[in-house]
């Protein structure tokens, strides 16, 4: 299935954003995700469902004004 | 008096952001300077090679000061509250420095987004410093809003301009006594910053004057040492501006050599 994080098609074989989190490589990464512009909590990313297409945003702590 | 922000006082009037400075070295070291009561930060995507996310909230970690994520970039009331969820749950804080900007040019904030954001958020158990001009009708939706905090902007985001508009924070100060209000953004140098606190802010927030300085750890303990000063003014209660000179020597008992 292709899907797309932070701007890049990825071709993955993960069914939820779970497994795509560990897919990708993230392990115990501080990171937040979003998923088609929503929010998606760390409880519900395993039962958050892929879907061909979608659009996936993982952001990490990063310096700030 | 010092002012609590919801319930929190700073040890320090002085917000320090943790942008733009040439190395991770070099942050640490401004931060240990300037000796802040809070630093801002961010998020941005992170591939999952990168480390640069962990490395930096390790950094954020040994600093052992309270964060303030913001919303900056951020152009619409949604882009704004998917960013603030998300950084409360890296940052382990309800605090938010909601940043809606408006038009690019000056970064103004978009203050009818801006107050949509901030009551969303506010409903949702966040705190928000909602960074805002000086109108005092935005203010009070705001506060109406559930704000507790204004940040009013003193020039454009970076600009190092100063206090633009010192009669209407002024008014600001003058019309909102309980409210805390920090001054955030146009603050090029350290007599800025003791400027807004002077005029009673309760704070202000920094990051490019000490960042983009020759010698950011040099600059960022002038700040501190400015925040210093101007919050000792205020409490001095400053003299009253004239318009006309008046001596400050007594004329009496003057020899009459004329």
């Amino acid at each position: 299935m292709q899907i797309v994080v932070n701007d890049e098609v990825h071709e993955v074989s993960a069914k939820t954003l779970a497994a795509l989190i560990d897919e990708l490589g993230y392990g115990e990464a501080r990171i937040a995700t979003a998923m088609d512009g929503s929010f998606v909590p760390v409880p519900y990313r395993a039962r958050t469902v892929l879907r061909e297409g979608a659009r996936i945003e993982i952001v990490a702590p990063m310096q700030g004004g | 008096m010092t002012k609590s922000f919801y319930g929190t006082v700073l040890s320090s009037p002085l917000m320090l952001g943790t942008a733009q400075y040439p190395s991770p070295d070099i942050l640490r070291d401004a931060v240990k300077a300037a000796q802040p009561g809070v630093v801002t930060v961010s998020l941005r995507r992170e591939s999952a090679g990168e480390r640069a996310g962990q490395a930096f909230w390790d950094l954020i970690q040994e600093l052992g000061v309270p964060v303030l994520p913001n919303t900056a970039g951020c152009h619409t009331v949604k882009e704004a509250v998917t960013t603030a969820h998300m950084a409360r749950e890296v940052f382990g804080t309800d605090w938010v420095k909601l940043e809606v900007i408006g038009e690019l040019d000056t970064l103004q904030p978009d203050v009818f987004g801006l107050v949509e954001a901030a009551r969303v958020l506010t409903e949702d158990g966040f705190k928000v410093f909602p960074y805002t001009t000086e109108d005092l009708v935005v203010a009070e939706r705001l506060l109406a809003v559930g704000c507790e905090v204004l940040m009013p902007w003193g020039a454009p985001i970076g600009s190092g301009k100063g206090l633009n508009n010192v009669f209407g924070l002024r008014a600001m100060r003058a019309h909102f006594p309980d409210v805390p209000l920090v001054v955030d953004a146009g603050i090029g140098v350290p007599s800025h910053a003791a400027q807004a606190l002077e005029l009673g802010y309760d704070a202000v927030l920094i990051n490019t004057a000490v960042a983009k300085a020759g010698e950011p750890a040099v600059m960022a303990e002038a700040f501190r040492f400015a925040v210093q000063a101007g919050t000792l003014a205020r409490k001095a209660d400053p003299m009253e501006e004239r318009d006309m000179a008046v001596p400050s020597t007594p004329v009496v008992g003057k020899a009459m050599l004329a």
